[in-house]
């Protein structure tokens, strides 16, 4: 009864102030029986209150119910629950399914979107698509052909759709959305096709289109205030963007946004990552290539950006840096600070000031990262903010047609974009991890227009001189910028954490299984293997006063691409060859939703 | 005067690129997989000029090899038997790959093949050829398809159905950055589905023939 009451006040909302739309998303995410975002909650913690299943009782779970999504592809993101109904999403077609909790999952209606499938190419590394969101009595889609679709939540009829981008050009999508305040806010891929990305704000009522943002491009486009937005504390000046690119580059120059959103009610900001430059071979593009690779704090009403930071300046790895900003308040030196941590592609664990973009932490969360010393943190320094790049290790230094080897971490990174999880009570992330390592060609290349455009080879092992395997779960101080504990696992970590107030941690593996770890010591409390590998992020929400654990199903991705028939060492000699595990051996596709309880 | 399947490919690429101006890139892509189909006769007139391997064409694979699966048939088959400008040709016409040094030394079209593959190809079909979650083997593919049904797929692209849904390889036909390694792909990939080459990145290579180096140019345009 109390789902048909919030569903009533959300349409209520929707038809008189759509300005409070974010009230309604935060009295949502405030209430841990539902889960209304892919991220849990605006901050992006991926922590959930509930405490019904706990450190002592977990052991325990049972497969409550099943439900199979009809897809054989990556299944990324999770389902959301708002009331008594279920929502689950699946890769290309994009299919939405609302499922009734009072009925075992009864299908109360399918949408299911016509989509060119010559779209399905021009995604890099499958057909994944991060899950939906909720707002105001809608459900938003982010399909593959960047078409933004608002659902009427009850009904599944469509409100409005209005196309993003071009998938003729490269530009896709896999991310889900950001609903805040009035505005429906989405990024767009297409960083293997050139294509100049940017943030959209649409109008979370019409579709019409409000604000665009550039991550790249001149200052208009970007919305940067050359006087204002700030880098490292400084203003960043005129054309910040196009003189740091040689010639018109920057038109063709990438900085995709296709991670994370989160957003700061308190400051008005949201805060996300670009992606990397076109091409990967760096001799190409001369210059430090901003705002690629790069933290963004922008104005949710204008679009105005606040602050920068840019992480990998000039790429030479692929380090993307879209993955998640995790919003927290804690304590440093004494002193209470608006924080925000992020695990970026290239190894460093970022902890910011997120009011004034002020770098407080860079530290290594894996300690085989090697392509990098550290980062300067001495702010006299004119490589203040800066990694220092190891000559060695450099593939723009080594030069076009060299092979780097050995580098740390792997273009995957040490984390891609598998969320990590906080937790309030231990005042810990947990951190999904890779554990690869990598040499890297890079040669020139030809731009053509809706063609990939790459220019390296890549070839990827597990890290050298440590335990064989090719993941890491681990628990990070963002503050000491220090790994608390450390779970190796065989394969590299593709699924989202969970944190709940039970102290206990959940994650997924490749192989399939879905694992319950203490949040204290990290100690396995639970496992239970899915029917196909894991690249999905765990949920969690109550039902009739029970608390449940669900679990998307489905291998692929990047992860079932590299990893499917196993990697080899190239500088191990033949004898290593098959020595590390081919995740075929493992796991085969599958679309699956699994729903875990404790016996009544 | 000969014609060589780098020149064909050649052909196949001036003609799109030409084409370009007065077709949708639509219509060029059949268009550029019909002319890979039409060529079938011209190389099969050339295989029976072919002559019969000598010492010097012989493989010499590595002994010590476990990860390349080789299968002897395809290994005569793709034997070469001549050597043209530092491509190998195999009876059929095709070009193919050639392994001394016991196996630690591959000609210059492998060699780049390789590299070709590991930029453009292996995001779908997984490393070395082995394919994925979300794409096939090719070195499984490679053991079926001709020299002009590779290079129409490349050129045309293709679409499968099947009960977990569709997978759709897209047309290559104008991108520079695969049609004009064609070939090297081509000879990569069949030392992989003879399994001549293991699971390894080619060390030594023979020099890039000056053949290549100009085809290069003139394909990329500078």
């Amino acid at each position: 009864m109390r789902a048909v009451h919030l569903l009533a006040l959300g349409a209520g909302l929707m038809a008189s102030a759509p300005a409070f739309a974010n009230e309604d998303v935060l009295k949502r995410t405030a209430n841990p029986a539902e889960q209304v975002l892919q991220t849990v909650d605006y901050a992006n913690t991926r922590y959930s209150k509930l405490d019904q299943i706990n450190a002592g009782n977990v052991k325990n779970l049972q497969v409550a119910w099943t439900f199979s999504t009809g897809v054989l592809r990556g299944h990324e993101g999770s389902p959301l629950v708002v009331g008594n109904v279920m929502y689950v999403h699946t890769p290309f077609p994009n299919i939405v399914y609302a499922l009734d909790l009072d009925q075992d999952g009864k299908i109360l209606w399918k949408y299911e979107p016509k989509q060119d499938p010559s779209v399905i190419p021009v995604m890099c590394c499958d057909t994944v698509n991060r899950g939906l969101a909720y707002a105001d009595g809608a459900i938003i889609l982010h399909q593959a052909d960047t078409t933004v679709v608002s659902l009427d939540a009850k009904s599944g009829k469509v409100n409005w759709s209005v196309v993003n981008g071009d998938p003729k050009k490269g530009e896709t999508n896999t991310a889900t959305v950001l609903p805040v305040k009035d505005k429906i806010i989405v990024g767009i891929s297409g960083g293997e096709f050139g294509v100049q990305c940017h943030v959209t704000a649409y109008d979370a009522k019409s579709g019409k289109k409000v604000w665009r943002g550039y991550s790249v491009g001149t200052d208009e486009q970007l919305i940067i205030d050359p006087t204002k937005t700030t880098h490292l504390g400084k203003p960043v000046g005129k054309d910040s963007s196009i003189t740091t690119w040689e010639g018109d580059q920057w038109k063709t120059g990438g900085g995709c946004t296709w991670g994370w959103f989160s957003y700061d009610p308190k400051l008005n900001a949201m805060y996300y990552g670009s992606g990397n430059p076109s091409t990967w071979n760096p001799k190409q593009r001369p210059g430090d290539n901003k705002w690629s690779m790069t933290v963004f704090a922008r104005d949710v009403d204008t679009g105005m950006t606040k602050w920068v930071y840019q992480m990998t300046p000039h790429d030479e790895w692929d380090y993307d840096g879209i993955n998640e900003m995790i919003l927290t308040d804690q304590k440093v030196d004494g002193k209470d600070r608006p924080l925000l941590t992020h695990f970026d592609r290239n190894g460093f664990g970022y902890t910011l000031d997120r009011a004034t973009g002020e770098l407080l932490v860079a530290e290594k969360f894996d300690p085989v990262v090697n392509w990098a010393s550290k980062v300067d943190m001495d702010k006299s320094s004119k490589t203040y903010g800066r990694p220092l790049v190891q000559a060695k290790y450099s593939t723009e230094q080594n030069g076009e047609d060299t092979n780097s080897k050995g580098i740390c971490p792997a273009a995957l990174g040490t984390k891609d974009q598998q969320p990590a999880a906080f937790s309030p009570k231990t005042n810990l992330f947990y951190v999904p991890t890779n554990h690869v390592c990598m040499d890297y060609e890079p040669f020139r290349v030809t731009y053509t227009p809706g063609q990939p455009y790459v220019g390296a080879t890549l070839a990827m092992y597990p890290a050298p001189g440590s335990h064989g395997g090719m993941g890491n779960f681990i628990a990070w101080d963002g503050v000491k910028g220090k790994i608390a504990w450390s779970n190796a696992e065989q394969f590299s970590v593709w699924s989202g954490a969970l944190a709940t107030a039970g102290d206990v941690v959940f994650y997924g593996t490749l192989e399939g299984y879905l694992k319950a770890v203490d949040a204290k010591s990290g100690k396995e409390l639970y496992k239970f293997k899915t029917p196909s590998g894991i690249i999905g992020n765990v949920m969690t929400y109550q039902h009739k006063g029970k608390q449940f654990v669900g679990i998307l199903s489905g291998v692929g991705g990047w992860a079932g691409i590299g990893l499917a028939a196993g990697l080899t060492d190239p500088n191990a000699g033949l004898g290593a060859v098959g020595g590390y595990a081919a995740l075929s051996n493992y796991t085969n596709l599958g679309g699956q939703l699994t729903v875990f309880a404790l016996p009544n | 005067m000969v014609v060589t399947s780098g020149m064909l490919a050649d052909v196949i690429y001036k003609m799109g690129e030409t084409s370009l101006h007065y077709l949708s890139k639509a219509a060029i892509r059949p268009v550029l997989a019909f002319v890979a189909l039409a060529s079938v006769a011209t190389l099969s007139v050339h295989a029976q000029d072919a002559k019969p391997a000598d010492a010097a064409l012989a493989n010499q694979l590595d002994p010590n090899d476990k990860s390349g699966e080789q299968d002897p048939k395809l290994l005569d088959k793709y034997q070469a038997v001549k050597v043209e400008d530092g491509k190998y040709i195999d009876k059929d016409g095709a070009p193919t790959y050639h392994i001394s040094n016991d196996g630690k030394k591959f000609d210059w079209y492998a060699y780049s093949g390789y590299r070709r593959y590991h930029a453009e190809c292996h995001v779908c079909h997984g490393p070395d050829a082995m394919g994925s979650t979300y794409a096939p083997a090719l070195k499984d593919s490679l053991k079926r398809l001709s020299y002009e049904e590779f290079v129409g797929i490349i050129a045309g692209g293709k679409k499968n159905e099947s009960a977990g849904g569709q997978s759709v390889m897209p047309a290559f036909g104008d991108n520079k950055n695969v049609m004009c390694y064609a070939d090297d792909l081509y000879v990569y990939l069949k030392a992989r589905a003879s399994g001549a080459m293991p699971r390894i990145r080619p060390g030594d290579k023979e020099e890039k023939p000056e053949a290549a180096r100009a085809a290069e140019k003139e394909c990329l345009g500078g």
